[in-house]
């Protein structure tokens, strides 16, 4: 007998359709293989900037995510009390109709009365722009709860940031430390980028309570206490400048290192930045002996020492202010050591190890450039030292100054957008902080003046009433949250129930599943949700929810408008909302659908969300969405996309723009645009002139393509921001001085929280409870094979986990009498959850940990009740309360807003063992799914022939 | 290992049946003349036992309408090997039940049986025995003892059948029990102590490839539930229910069997029939317990990564 | 087909890098995802949204704990396990149908599901658990080197190699012919010092493990950072005076 004659050459399909990942928010290209109409096979696209063929976990479960049981089947209307679960199915035109009347009537009343805010998606260009032309405030996307830390504490520093904005120069870096990242945004790009360095022997570190993931591969992983890599930042600041080991060239060149800085304390203008009468920044000028324009490239700055300006006002350098603070002995590695446990010997020793690789080893690319002073450069040096931070840093109180103290490391050894250092992905940088400001103003269509989310550049761009008390429903650039340029949908449920600052008649949320596992302080929440006046009307009186699947907060809404899976429906990955550039390139990207919900006759009847809301914008006649006639302007997103211009020339899209498609970043929309996107695998990329790769905050050639791309309105430097004035404002208007001064009990808040300098403070909740009664602290992460609450009703993702434990180090069990797999009680200042441990060396021995989101509830997520993710598995979100324990404030940092999640401290009892992980919630309504096996592949045939 | 009902049941009762038949066909090729009603009970309870064994051990498959393919590779298989050999004995079984009527040479066909019935023991022990990852199955006991258990409850069995119709048993008979049960029990005190004393030949480094400077431990498995291996070769027995058992077992099949035989070898006139009957009956018994043991006590080396 | 056949030149198999797996389960769920609709498919999933989720895998990623030393902390390993595609192994040689078997042309070691009656016997004989059966399809199954994608002509040459090589995010999983000592996956095995798992029971594994590097945390104890040429005695003047008189041109 020989061989089984086995098929070799059977076709993946017979078709294959290429459009965009949306496991996750990262985007990759993929191409999808169909076989009689089905899915066959989903795999990465080879050519796509994002991920170069490679594919997740998660994007190879999409066959699963598409096909899931828990995909809604049609609009729905409550018939049971909310949180019950019990609706009953309607036809869209019911349900656009209802949905037009509820927002009509509302913003016939009040526009601000509709808080419209939306969770991980990813059209904010789209859902912005329609809360704006809707005209209420009150609108935001997830960034507040998410990392807008990250976010705020670059682009007021950097002008761009970490998160998905920009990327360690994976092919030049020698050095890379990784703060607080476990999967990212950017999960599959950093991956390539590890084994990229992995390969060339780059050193790499991972600063992390957790050794997983990347920390796993990591060269060095320093296993910090959560909360304390602001001083961490600081001891290396103070050891660099210590032994002088710094990039004076570059800081007086890139940054506001030499800037004078007015010293007259008491005085209105203490703290601001010297300037000339044209408003431009003055630094002392060694030639002179005199103050000279600090952004011209004549001066030969000081940057050490107090000078007289010439109104006689004294001043000092921003450098000197910066070495003064850091120099400070509260700063070094023995003073820090034991607070962030982290030995100072090896505190010392990274400094060191920073240090030879950003200057014993200068990279030099043979690259000829041109600066804005019009100088050439034969060539660019650059510190080959890359810095990657994101929610470890992020998630907590102190976050936004933590990441300016690391922005201030990387600046302080010239590692920003150098070779080998960290780089900007276009459209960034841009200015700091970038010009667009939050609206605030209706106009006489009852449109917002601008886009409801921007950058507050002083008090005088806050949204505060006449008393300085917030405008907004989550008290976004309130003086509690002033630079809440992300908005805050942690607090939104909580203000709309208690109507502060004032009542919402609707509540409007996409993609955010608020009941759980993106709330604080879950329980209260779904109490806020359901809980009645006493005339017996919902607190909270409509609630409109868009969701692809029966999560738990579908079963707090009114009406639920189903939308469409990834692959059914238009997206625009936008350059105006979050780009998928690279470093080298900018670019964006389109999904198309590549199956029609309407071709599986199955009666499922779903709509994309966007053509939707723009249908529901036409129906109640906002002007933007409506011809003279009074029709509908766009015919659905598609159109939208293809023909909406934000500014002249400038659209959702940028390529493949002008009547033939041949112009790019700017041109007249191209009818055929979203054609020839499909054409090239759905996405459209342009490099970054060769001259234009680095230095792109003062490299004329990246600043004149920029600016071509219509990504910034001029080509002038971006000074990256060691000293932001712009805080330095708030801490005035708080000293007393200005129009607009925060109501006093905010005035200590802001004048010790808008430090001009970065600052570190133990975060509120440690601060604000004692040490010995909840010794531990307790995060999250993210698990690479699962996308929050999406991924644990995947049939092939949950069978890698369908539960999490609590992860204790040995030592921490050993006190407790805790083996694998007892039961403990974890309780916080909030709450307490009865949940599984698992011991694991591995981690910081007074943390605890668990992987995020997996705690499903019954009947949820078309899960048979019994699942263990209901029964076994558990969130910390139940420990964790959305107001400080002091309950003066929002849990968050008190810049920002951003919602302190990573904050949590807790103790630990052991519990007798348990069958139900606690606490447990009433089941929703609804059947346990089939439990039949799941034979996916077996329709297509397996052998030639052969059935 | 996963102990699985159907193959402890056909392991000990076709190990029986087989047993059964090699002890008849070893009387029918010494030439001695076959009684016609013992005989025949003899091969029947036989073909009964090795039968009902067989089929059961085709539960434990998964396309048991394809059990045919198994006999296609005797070459390097001892499953293969085991199916012919099983299916072999048939063929001088039924030569036999046929020379009882005095239709073909019994002591040609005797000698085949015993031959073929012994083979297929072994090829059944040889399957496990020759499976590396298993260590405690490639004690060098493993061939002797499901040999000897064979020999000794089809013996048993034999023994009785051949009593209960009224054929003279020699108290001798009585006498090979007790040697048999003392054999099996030195047997398997002896494997069970070699599986108690060795630890797994391989490490969890070695099955990781890293070197043996540092201790490895499960941080996280593959999946939180369980999976195929899990199930079938990740059982995990606690070591006092085995204390327990190999006591019930070896109590079962070597203690109580040899205290039924003493009255067979010391009252000459005793009728040994029921007393036999009732040894058989126990050591089937022991024999279940001891095979289920066989299996759960087993570890495979896919369980170092777990 | 249960004997094996003659070695075949052509080995071919997988090199996994242990120093850059992040542990991601990507080549897991990739590896399902082809071969649920591959030659061998389905990859039946029972109680798929239920208690206990069963199904068949041919790749499964574990993690590690390796424990702390003096200098260095815990190290987390991960380490997926498929199957290696051995020049001798047992789990081909014990099969009683011939539906277990290795071809004779590159050493791919397969299961014919017409074949096999679903006695397991060669999943016992595996040292590495590498092949699964589910109790709805009756039939073993196991990681098939994903032989319908390697020399599919249907598929671009680039990604013309194991579902799990092509997804890998950290590319440290590597296919090539390891019987020649010049391909690039036996290059990098040499370099890497490549190692067989469990090599002394025989079965002669294919594929490859690049064990981690050692990790360079550097010991605790090394010198404090180097100040650049210090004219500055530090200790008695103020430090910021060191940067009084730098000279510096924008
Ligand atoms: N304890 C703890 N809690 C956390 C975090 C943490 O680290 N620890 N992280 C926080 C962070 S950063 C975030 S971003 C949030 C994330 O929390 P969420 O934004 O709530 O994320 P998901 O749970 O994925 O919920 C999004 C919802 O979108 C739905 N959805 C999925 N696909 C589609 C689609 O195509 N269309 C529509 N309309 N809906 C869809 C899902 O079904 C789900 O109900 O969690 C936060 N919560
Ligand atoms: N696979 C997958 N990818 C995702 C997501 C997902 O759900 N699944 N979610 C996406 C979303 S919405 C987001 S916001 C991003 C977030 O991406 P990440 O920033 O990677 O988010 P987390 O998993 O919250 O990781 C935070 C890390 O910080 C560590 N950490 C906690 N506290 C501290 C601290 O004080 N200091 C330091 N140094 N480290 C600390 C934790 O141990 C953890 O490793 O991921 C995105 N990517
Ligand atoms: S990282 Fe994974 S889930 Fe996210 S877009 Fe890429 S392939 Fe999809
Ligand atoms: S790994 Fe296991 S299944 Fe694969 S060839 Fe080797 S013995 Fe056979
Ligand atoms: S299970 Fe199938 S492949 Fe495995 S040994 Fe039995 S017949 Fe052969
Ligand atoms: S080679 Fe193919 S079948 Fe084997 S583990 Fe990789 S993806 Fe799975
Ligand atoms: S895909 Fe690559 S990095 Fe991820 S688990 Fe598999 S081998 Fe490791
Ligand atoms: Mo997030």
């Amino acid at each position: 007998m020989g061989e089984p004659l086995i098929d070799l050459q059977k076709p993946v399909g017979d078709d294959v359709k290429q459009t965009t990942c949306y496991m996750c928010a990262c985007r990759c290209g993929i191409n999808v293989h169909l076989q009689d109409g089905k899915v066959r096979y989903i795999e990465g696209n080879p050519a796509h900037p994002v991920n170069r063929g490679v594919l997740c976990a998660k994007g190879s479960a999409g066959i699963m995510q598409h096909y899931s049981p828990a995909r809604l089947r049609k609009p729905m209307l409550r018939t049971g009390e909310r949180g019950s679960g019990e609706f009953r199915e309607i036809e869209w035109d019911e349900a656009l109709a209802l949905a037009a009347g509820w927002l009509a009537e509302t913003r016939a009343r009040d526009p601000d009365r509709l808080a419209f805010f939306t969770g991980r998606d990813q059209s904010q260009a789209l859902t912005g722009w329609w809360a704006q032309q809707y005209g209420t405030i009150n609108y935001a996307a997830h960034g507040g709860f998410c990392s807008v830390n990250m976010a705020a504490g670059g682009l007021y520093t950097l002008g761009g940031s970490f998160w998905e904005f920009g990327e360690p120069d994976w092919e030049h870096t020698r050095y890379l430390m990784l703060w607080g990242v476990a999967e990212d945004h950017d999960s599959n790009p950093i991956k390539l980028g590890l084994g990229q360095l992995k390969g060339r022997g780059a050193k790499v570190v991972a600063v992390n309570p957790v050794r997983t993931g990347y920390g796993a591969v990591a060269d060095e992983w320093i296993g910090i206490r959560p909360g304390t890599d602001g001083l961490f930042a600081f001891a290396l600041i103070h050891e660099l400048l210590k032994a002088d080991r710094i990039d004076l060239d570059y800081l007086v060149r890139y940054t506001n290192a030499h800037w004078l800085v007015i010293a007259n304390p008491g005085g209105a203008d203490d703290g601001l930045i010297a300037r000339d009468a044209d408003g431009a920044p003055l630094c002392w000028d060694r030639n002179t002996g005199a103050p000279g324009l600090a952004l011209s490239a004549d001066v030969s700055p000081v940057i050490i020492g107090e000078f007289q300006l010439a109104d006689g006002r004294q001043a000092r350098a921003v450098f000197h202010l910066v070495a003064e603070r850091y120099l400070d002995p509260q700063y070094s590695p023995d003073a820090v050591a034991a607070r962030c446990g982290i030995p100072a010997d090896t505190i010392r020793r990274i400094a060191r190890e920073l240090a030879e690789a950003a200057f014993d080893n200068p990279l030099v690319l043979p690259i000829e450039w041109t600066d804005t002073h019009g100088r050439k450069h034969s060539q660019m040096t650059g510190r080959p030292v890359a810095m990657h931070a994101m929610r470890g840093i992020s998630a907590h109180s102190n976050g936004f100054h933590t990441c300016r103290a690391l922005h201030l490391l990387q600046l302080l050894l010239g590692a920003v957008d150098t070779p080998g250092s960290f780089r900007y992905q276009p459209p960034f940088p841009r200015p700091i902080p970038p010009a667009n400001r939050p609206g605030k103003a209706r106009d006489a269509d009852g449109r917002l003046d601008a886009p409801p989310l921007g950058f507050i550049h002083g008090p005088e761009d806050l949204l505060v009433d006449e008393n300085g008390q917030p405008r907004r429903i989550d008290h976004a650039f309130s003086w509690s949250y002033p630079l809440a340029v992300h908005g805050m949908l942690h607090t939104v449920i909580r203000n709309a129930w208690a109507g502060d600052p004032q009542p919402v008649d609707l509540l409007f949320l996409f993609m955010a599943n608020m009941s759980w596992n993106s709330a604080m302080n879950t329980r209260e929440t779904m109490h806020w949700l359901t809980d009645k006046r006493e005339d017996g009307e919902y607190r909270i009186p409509r609630i409109i929810y868009s969701d692809a699947y029966s999560s738990e907060m579908v079963a707090y809404a009114d009406l639920v408008l189903p939308d469409t899976t990834y692959l059914e429906r238009f997206d625009a990955v936008s350059l105006l909302d979050r780009p998928i550039s690279d470093a080298d390139g900018a670019a964006d990207a389109i999904r198309h659908p590549v199956l029609e919900p309407a071709a599986a006759g199955d009666g499922r009847d779903v709509r994309g969300f966007q053509s939707v809301l723009l249908e529901l914008g036409a129906r109640i006649g906002l002007p933007a969405m409506c011809e003279a006639d009074g029709s509908a302007r766009y015919r659905d997103y598609a159109d939208y996309i293809v023909r909406h211009e934000r500014a002249p020339g400038v659209g959702l899209l940028a390529g493949w723009r002008g009547a033939d498609g041949n112009q790019h970043g700017k041109g007249a929309p191209n009818p055929d645009q979203l054609q020839r996107y499909i054409a090239n695998g759905g996405f459209w990329r342009a490099e970054v002139p060769h001259a234009g790769r680095y230095f792109k905050m003062a490299n004329r050639d990246y600043l004149d393509w920029s600016v071509g791309m219509g990504f910034i309105p001029n080509a002038n430097p971006v000074t990256l921001q060691l000293y932001s004035e712009t805080l330095q404002k708030f801490r005035l208007a708080a000293q007393g001085h200005g129009p607009r001064q925060p109501p006093d009990e905010h005035r200590e808040r802001i004048a010790t929280y808008f430090d001009p300098l970065p600052i570190w403070y133990e975060p509120f909740e440690g601060a604000q409870t004692s040490a010995v009664e909840f010794p531990l602290s307790a995060v999250t992460q993210r698990p690479p094979f699962m996308y929050h609450a999406w991924g644990s009703q995947n049939a092939w993702l949950r069978q890698i986990a369908t539960r999490n434990f609590l992860y204790l180090h040995p030592d921490t069990a050993a006190r407790h009498g805790l083996v694998d797999d007892d039961w403990v009680h974890v309780d916080s200042h909030h709450g307490r959850i009865t949940v599984p441990v698992r011991l694991a060396g591995n981690m910081q021995p007074d943390t605890v940990w668990t992987w995020n989101a997996i705690g499903k509830r019954k009947g949820a997520w078309k899960l048979a009740r019994n699942a263990p993710e209901a029964t076994q598995g558990f969130l910390l979100n139940h420990l964790i309360s959305d107001i400080t324990p002091r309950g003066d404030y929002a849990n968050a940092d008190p810049v920002t807003g951003q919602a302190a999640w990573f904050d949590l401290r807790v103790r630990i009892e052991k519990a007798d063992s348990s069958a139900e992980s606690a606490p447990q919630f009433a089941a929703f309504s609804g059947h346990d799914p089939d439990s039949a096996p799941l034979r996916f592949g077996a329709p297509f045939p397996r052998k030639d022939g052969a059935p | 290992m996963h102990p699985s009902f159907s193959v402890i049941f056909f392991t000990t009762f076709s190990g029986a049946g087989y047993g059964l038949w090699f002890w008849l066909g070893l009387l029918a090729a010494t030439g001695q003349p076959l009684t016609r009603t013992p005989t025949l009970a003899a091969l029947a309870l036989g073909f009964v036992m090795v039968t009902a064994g067989l089929l059961s051990s085709t539960l434990h498959l998964g396309k048991p309408l394809r059990a045919w393919r198994a006999f296609s590779q005797w070459r390097s298989s001892w499953l293969s090997r085991e199916g012919i050999a099983a299916v072999l004995c048939y063929v001088p079984a039924l030569c036999l039940a046929a020379a009882s009527h005095y239709i073909l040479d019994a002591r040609i066909a005797g000698a085949l049986l015993a031959i073929f019935s012994l083979a297929t023991v072994a090829c059944t022990a040889m399957i496990y025995a020759s499976l590396k990852p298993i260590p405690a199955w490639r004690h060098p006991l493993v061939l002797p003892v499901y040999l000897v258990f064979a020999l000794f409850t089809g013996g048993l069995l034999f023994a009785a059948v051949f009593a209960l119709s009224g054929w003279p048993v020699t108290n001798m008979a009585g006498f090979a029990v007790m040697l048999g049960a003392a054999v099996l029990w030195r047997f398997k005190r002896r494997a069970w102590r070699d599986i108690d004393s060795r630890p797994l030949p391989v490490t969890r480094n070695a099955a990781l490839g890293l070197p043996e400077d540092r201790r490895v431990s499960v941080f996280e498995r593959p999946h939180t539930e369980a999976n195929y291996l899990l199930r079938e070769m990740g059982f995990v027995l606690a070591r006092k229910h085995s204390k327990r058992l190999r006591v019930i077992a070896t109590t079962l099949f070597a203690l109580v069997p040899a205290l039924l035989a003493l009255p067979v070898y010391l009252l000459v006139h005793v009728d040994a029939g029921p007393w036999l009957l009732a040894a058989s009956i126990a050591a089937l018994a022991g024999t279940l317990v001891e095979r289920w043991l066989f299996f759960a006590e087993a570890k495979h080396l896919v369980s170092l990564y777990y | 087909m249960t004997s094996l056949p003659v070695p075949s030149k052509v080995k071919l198999g997988l090199v996994i890098d242990l120093d850059t797996c992040v542990g991601c389960h990507a080549c897991a769920v990739a590896c399902k995802e082809w071969n649920a609709g591959g030659i061998s498919g389905p990859l039946t999933d029972e109680n798929p949204y239920g208690k206990d989720p069963f199904g068949v895998w041919f790749n499964r990623v574990h993690s590690y704990e390796v424990e702390a030393l003096d200098a260095q902390p815990a190290m987390t390993l991960h380490f997926p396990r498929s199957c290696l595609h051995c020049e001798t192994p047992a789990c081909v040689s014990v099969c009683p149908t011939g539906a277990s078997y290795k071809r004779a042309e590159d050493g791919i070691v397969l299961v014919d599901e017409d074949k096999c009656i679903g006695c397991k016997l060669c999943s016992w004989a595996c040292p590495y658990g590498a092949r699964e059966v589910s109790a709805v399809e009756g039939v073993m199954q196991k990681c098939t080197l994903c032989v319908d994608r390697i020399y599919n002509e249907n598929i671009p040459e680039e990604v013309r190699q194991p579902a799990c090589v092509q997804a890998c995010p950290t590319r440290a999983r590597h296919f090539g012919d390891l019987g020649d000592p010049e391909s690039a996956v036996s290059l990098l095995v040499a370099a890497r010092d490549g190692v067989s798992l469990m090599p002394e029971l025989g079965y002669a594994p294919v594929n490859k493990y690049l064990p981690p590097r050692p990790r360079r945390a550097g010991a605790a104890t090394m010198q404090p950072i180097e100040p650049v040429a210090e004219k500055l005695d530090q200790d008695s003047l103020p430090p910021l005076l060191r940067w009084l008189d730098r000279a510096l041109s924008r």
